[in-house]
């Protein structure tokens, strides 16, 4: 469902849902009427479900679009699977993303911002945030982190974008899939080999060395974290940027605020924006209530964090902007087992490029009218695809 | 207050070292949950009822 007039807002119809049928049936691209859950404990309760499954190849499970149900016929991982496969797989990469880890990488990543910052204020104006910082920031980091080159980035940005396009035919997602795990593939042999300090060299040496996975199995969970580690992130800081540039007092906050608010301000933004914003999709394993409504086993369920996240039961005056708000228990990483792994080093990124952009760049402003800016509606995440600025 | 935590449950995501590093941290090789103190004390019972509330995989159960 397309954005309203409020570019930051969830669709208008899913609002009016929220507010008149909260659990309802949608119909989607391919006809089928999965059920659609826009409240906040619904929403919680259906993605803690153990009998609500992520299966993607189930009957019934409601796919996004043509193009992504395609490849995930192509490549699992282990968003796309249930306990315990899930947890096996999951559990092979929770250490690298845990807390005290990824606080380890703080000073890193703001090396890497510090020096993307100094790179653009050297280079013309006005300049284009996403291209020159919001990209690379966590391009840089999770490649780093993966031991995929950074010079390849222009070849896994553009079939990244192939794969996060909602209008993409089938054949340019499995064409684009192809080529990424192709690529990753070739990069974890090579690792089998000559192995350095990263996730893909780990995974060869503990996995594919052992048979306990394929290289090809290894290339899927990476493309995962390749495409998950920047598509969210990067569109996080620039539309966090361009939401904080139209809420001024806002952006000062942030701005002037200490580490805390810093890390607070994360949050409101993380619930406010919602970036994920297609619905985290479902299929019933069994017939079950939620919210008093029976639903059928092998019914398709979509759970609408985006709205789920303004619902005022949970959040007061939830389409305000509020930094200073308590708003930790938002769904914008989803809920369930399935919650999404990176969000300790998605975290630690917002928190060091949102603080040291506005700090060191306190005139940092639009260089077009917001109507000129080009959000993401063809994208299943959220954001804008550039965003001009001067200083 | 009396905090237990489900190992097996634990899917790694940190929310409850971020909301109450006193009482949870992450082991070492795997992320996943390591109680630091059963008993906390009242000053962080807040903190610890947003741990329990934010986990996203229901794994800490908190009696009394």
């Amino acid at each position: 469902m397309a954005r309203g007039r409020c570019p930051f807002d969830p669709a208008p119809e899913l609002s009016r849902r929220l507010r008149e049928e909260p659990v309802s049936r949608v119909q989607i691209w391919d006809g089928s009427e999965p059920w659609l859950f826009t409240r906040y404990d619904d929403v919680r309760a259906v993605l803690a479900d153990p009998r609500v499954s992520s299966d993607s190849q189930k009957d019934g499970y409601p796919q996004q679009s043509p193009g992504i149900k395609a490849r995930r016929t192509r490549a699992r991982s282990f968003i796309s699977m249930d306990d315990p496969d899930h947890a096996a797989q999951r559990r092979l990469l929770t250490g690298d993303f845990m807390v005290k880890k990824v606080e380890r990488l703080r000073p890193r990543i703001q090396k890497i911002v510090d020096d993307l910052i100094d790179e653009m204020l050297a280079g013309p104006k006005p300049a284009d945030l996403v291209q020159a910082f919001a990209l690379p920031v966590p391009s840089l980091v999770i490649c780093e982190l993966l031991g995929v080159p950074y010079a390849d980035r222009a070849f896994f940005h553009r079939v990244s974008k192939v794969l996060v396009a909602k209008d993409a035919t089938p054949e340019q997602s499995l064409t684009a899939l192809e080529e990424l795990l192709g690529y990753l593939g070739e990069l974890v042999e090579k690792k089998l080999t000559d192995p350095g300090d990263d996730v893909l060299s780990r995974l060869a040496v503990e996995q594919v060395a052992t048979g306990g996975m394929t290289a090809d199995e290894v290339a899927s969970m990476g493309q995962l974290l390749l495409v998950a580690g920047h598509e969210t992130t990067a569109n996080m800081i620039a539309l966090g940027t361009t939401a904080l540039l139209q809420n001024p007092d806002q952006l000062a906050a942030v701005r002037d605020g200490d580490d805390k608010l810093v890390a607070n301000a994360v949050e409101e933004l993380l619930r406010y924006l919602t970036i994920v914003h297609t619905g985290r999709r479902r299929v019933a394993l069994e017939d079950l209530e939620v919210a008093g409504q029976h639903i059928r086993k092998g019914e398709g369920m979509i759970a609408a964090g985006e709205v789920a996240n303004r619902d005022e039961s949970r959040f007061p005056e939830p389409d305000k902007l509020d930094v200073t708000r308590k708003a930790r228990h938002h769904v914008a990483f989803g809920y369930g087992v399935h919650q999404c792994l990176g969000q300790p080093l998605a975290r630690v990124e917002l928190q060091v490029a949102y603080r040291t952009l506005y700090r060191r760049i306190p005139t940092l402003r639009l260089a077009v009218p917001l109507d000129e800016v080009k959000f993401k509606h063809d994208m299943v995440v959220y954001g804008v695809h550039e965003l001009p600025v001067t200083w | 207050m009396k905090v237990v935590v489900d190992q097996a449950r634990c899917v790694g995501a940190g929310q409850c070292v971020l909301v109450a590093p006193e009482v949870f941290d992450q082991r070492e090789e795997d992320g996943i949950v390591v109680l630091l103190d059963e008993n906390p004390p009242a000053d962080l019972h807040e903190q610890v009822r947003e741990a329990a509330q934010v986990c996203p995989a229901l794994a800490i159960e908190l009696e009394g």
